[in-house]
């Protein structure tokens, strides 16, 4: 093996930052999964008779489900019944009536992973839900926001406060009966984010959730609705990481977005789940199920994911474009490295006349890593002048990884264009031993190298995030060039 | 400056180099020449320090330091360069960019500060004007839709910034027309200094005429067979390399019939 391929080697090989444990005081309910643990979990919520006839409706219809197999992913199968499926961190007090309630272990906790829950300090343009576990711990800027009518709150607030809206947009993207893991996160899910934007406004600021998994042997099931009212536009940003740990777990939530009339939603996600040791053990099963749904004319929804964590990521955020001339978007950098497995990618579901979609998708594959990336474009025949241009590229560092592409494509309109390029690549040693000639130590050359692969995708990401994302690439990186 | 004891390499085990002597001193500028696959550009990526290239025998010697024991990067430190024959594109990384990476490196491992961006714009700005480089270049991707020439001025360009003290061209004059090749060698020329070596690795004597040497160097099989003075290279333009492949007294041919001879 020559010197380049282990640089290489060791340049994937790499720590993970955010492995920490933080000890919290939890309630719990009891592990495994059956009706009694679903009303257990609805009741902690106060939740409204309909809500506990829904959950129990998707886990009846869950039982009826088989596994999805047709993922380019290998794991053992998921004992359902050894995952507890709600852990929260104890309130201190009666209840949280402000978040310097927070608790300040949580808060410390959030320190450390440099989302701070204060609203004076420095990253006053972006509002924060906060998740733990299973529940919304604290949610920044909420009264500065509900000022211009924005409503930013955990999903059991708006269980709570805004039943209307959730009632009518809950599953009406992603129904409670769409896939396997969807199905289980209807009928458990345990909080998550809302979000909805008047007509007419542009949020004044970036809306993020940061999702933490902490407690041993839970999953996460949250669910993220976001609606944007006529005319309005929001960003979204979405961050997660979790203690290292031997066992997998399961994370299998649901985003849903509704872009009325001449809305735009742009969501963008940093996904940094512990990815499993350099054998293969431990890391989270990131199976989850995002959909937006451009439901008025001239709306528009782009997804953008820096994809580095997770032992195995299993995600395909898509866009029904039912509005005429709406536009979907989807850019993507899928890291794979260890043992890591990724099957990501989109679906563009053309129904409206005009619409268009853009697919961008990056995949880098290091050590022994799988990068698969799985697309549907669909022109149904209603979808008169839709186009579609999909570009796929993969990048390899090593011998010993794999890059897949599977495109779909269904056209039912003649009139539809429709456009995919794919590539893929070796990190050269030609670029490398370029770079070195020139001064550029091998481990910067390769983090270079990659950050210039990665770059149209990192130039939709709002300022701060693509930065961030370019330093966790580096770091994810760490120990693998070859 | 640089010496070159008896060098022995292989390339996928074929050996290439077999047997260069060479002493190169500080404001020389020495041309290697000799015909395709005759082992010049295997020099000139050896003393740069590619890992493909097996040294078996011999030593190279530079500033005093065992050339062969440093990295790539190290050899850059010490101040050596190579303008690449085909200068690779790194798609999404600024040209600037990259440069200013380069010449920041170079400077942290001297010692020095790190030099900002406005500053490298400045300068970068000023060593363009030597090249005749477009400025709308430092705006694209390394070499990325660079037309032969532009890779080439690239590479110059980069010398010119990074100031090395021992600059290896190699075949720099192939795929240019005789405008772009006046204003390369012209670049090239404005960085000969008393304190700087320079390696001219080509195949035709062209380049020569722009790029004056001190010492030209014949190489045919992986061997320096016949070296002089800048009249060297005419001479080769009239006879060819062909001339001096069937001298049976030349160690070229001896050197052959031994390798060939001592394969397993």
């Amino acid at each position: 093996m020559s010197a380049v391929q282990n640089e290489l080697r060791a340049f994937t090989e790499r720590e993970y930052q955010y492995g920490f444990v933080t000890e919290i005081e939890t309630d719990e309910v009891p592990r495994g999964l059956n009706e009694d643990v679903i009303r257990l979990i609805s009741s902690k919520k106060n939740e409204p008779e309909w809500l506990l006839a829904w959950r129990l409706k998707a886990y009846r219809h869950w039982l009826t489900m088989a596994e999805p197999s047709w993922a380019n992913v290998v794991h053992p199968p998921i004992d359902y019944q050894d995952i507890i499926y709600y852990s929260a961190p104890k309130p201190k007090g009666p209840g949280l009536k402000s978040l310097d309630e927070v608790d300040p272990e949580v808060r410390a906790m959030f320190n450390k992973l440099g989302i701070s829950l204060a609203e004076q300090e420095r990253l006053s343009g972006v509002a924060v839900d906060a998740i733990v576990d299973s529940v919304s711990v604290g949610t920044t800027f909420k009264d500065k926001l509900a000022a211009v009518g924005v409503i930013f709150c955990s999903f059991s607030e708006a269980v709570r406060d805004h039943p209307e809206l959730v009632r009518e947009y809950l599953g009406s993207v992603v129904p409670y009966s769409d896939n396997k893991h969807a199905t289980l996160n209807s009928a458990v899910f345990t909080d998550g984010s809302f979000c909805y934007i008047p007509k007419g406004l542009r949020c004044p600021m970036e809306l993020s959730t940061y999702f933490r998994i902490n407690a041993a042997d839970t999953g996460q099931f949250e669910r993220t609705l976001i609606i944007a009212d006529e005319g309005s536009y929001v960003s979204y940003l979405e961050g997660c990481t979790a203690p290292i740990r031997d066992k997998n777990q399961l994370h299998a939530a649901v985003v849903e977005l509704v872009a009325l009339k001449d809305a735009q939603i742009k969501y963008s996600t940093v996904q940094n789940w512990y990815p499993g040791d350099a054998e293969g053990r431990g890391g989270i099963f990131n199976f989850v199920t995002k959909r937006g749904k451009c439901a008025g004319a001239n709306s528009k929804i782009s997804w953008t994911q820096v994809e580095t964590g997770s032992a195995i990521t299993w995600k395909y955020p898509s866009v029904i474009l039912q509005g005429d001339n709406s536009v979907g978007e989807f850019y993507s950098v899928a890291l794979t490295a260890n043992r890591q497995q990724a099957d990501t990618g989109t679906k563009m579901i053309h129904i409206g006349k005009n619409t268009r979609s853009t697919i961008l998708s990056k995949g880098i594959s290091a050590g022994r890593g799988q990068n698969t990336y799985r697309g549907l474009v669909k022109i149904l025949p209603g979808a008169t002048g839709a186009r579609n241009h999909t570009q796929c590229d993969s990048l390899l560092l090593g011998d010993q990884c794999g890059a897949h592409t599977f495109p779909y494509i269904e056209v039912k309109n003649p009139s539809a264009r429709v456009e995919h390029e794919a590539s893929t690549s070796k990190i050269g040693e030609d670029q490398l031993f370029y770079c070195r000639q020139r001064g550029i130590p091998a481990e910067d050359a390769v983090s270079m190298i990659v950050n210039g692969f990665c770059r149209e995708v990192f130039k939709e990401l709002p300022m701060e995030f693509a930065v961030e994302a370019q330093k966790l690439l580096s770091v994810s990186l760490e120990g693998c060039v070859g | 400056m640089l010496e070159i004891r008896d060098l022995h390499a292989k390339v996928e085990g074929r050996e290439i180099l077999r047997g260069i002597d060479l002493r190169v001193n500080a404001g020389e500028v020495h041309a290697i020449m000799g015909p395709n696959g005759s082992g010049k550009s295997t020099l000139a990526q050896v003393l740069a320090g590619r890992d493909s290239y097996q040294v078996t025998a011999g030593e190279v010697r530079y500033e005093g330091r065992d050339l062969l024991t440093l990295a790539p990067e190290e050899r850059a430190v010490a101040g050596i360069f190579l303008s690449f024959q085909y200068p690779v594109e790194i798609p999404g990384v600024g040209n600037l960019y990259f440069m200013r990476t380069a010449l920041n490196a170079l400077r942290l491992q001297r010692g020095l500060e790190a030099i900002d961006a406005m500053d490298f714009l400045t300068l970068a700005k000023e060593k363009m004007k030597l090249v005749e480089m477009d400025p709308s270049f430092v705006n694209r991707s390394v070499n990325e839709g660079f037309s032969g020439g532009e890779k080439k001025r690239n590479e110059i360009l980069q010398m010119a910034i990074l100031e090395p003290k021992l600059a290896i061209l190699d075949e720099t004059d192939s795929g240019l027309d005789i405008d772009a090749l006046r204003t390369i060698a012209a670049g090239v020329n404005a960085l000969r200094a008393p304190d700087r070596a320079l390696l001219v690795v080509t195949h035709y004597q062209r380049l020569l005429e722009y790029i004056v040497p001190d010492h030209v160097h014949v190489m045919v099989n992986g061997r320096l067979v016949a070296s002089g003075g800048k009249d060297l290279a005419l001479e080769l333009e009239k006879r060819g390399y062909a001339g001096f492949e069937p001298q049976p007294a030349t160690p070229a041919t001896n050197a052959t019939r031994t390798a060939v001879g001592a394969r397993p």
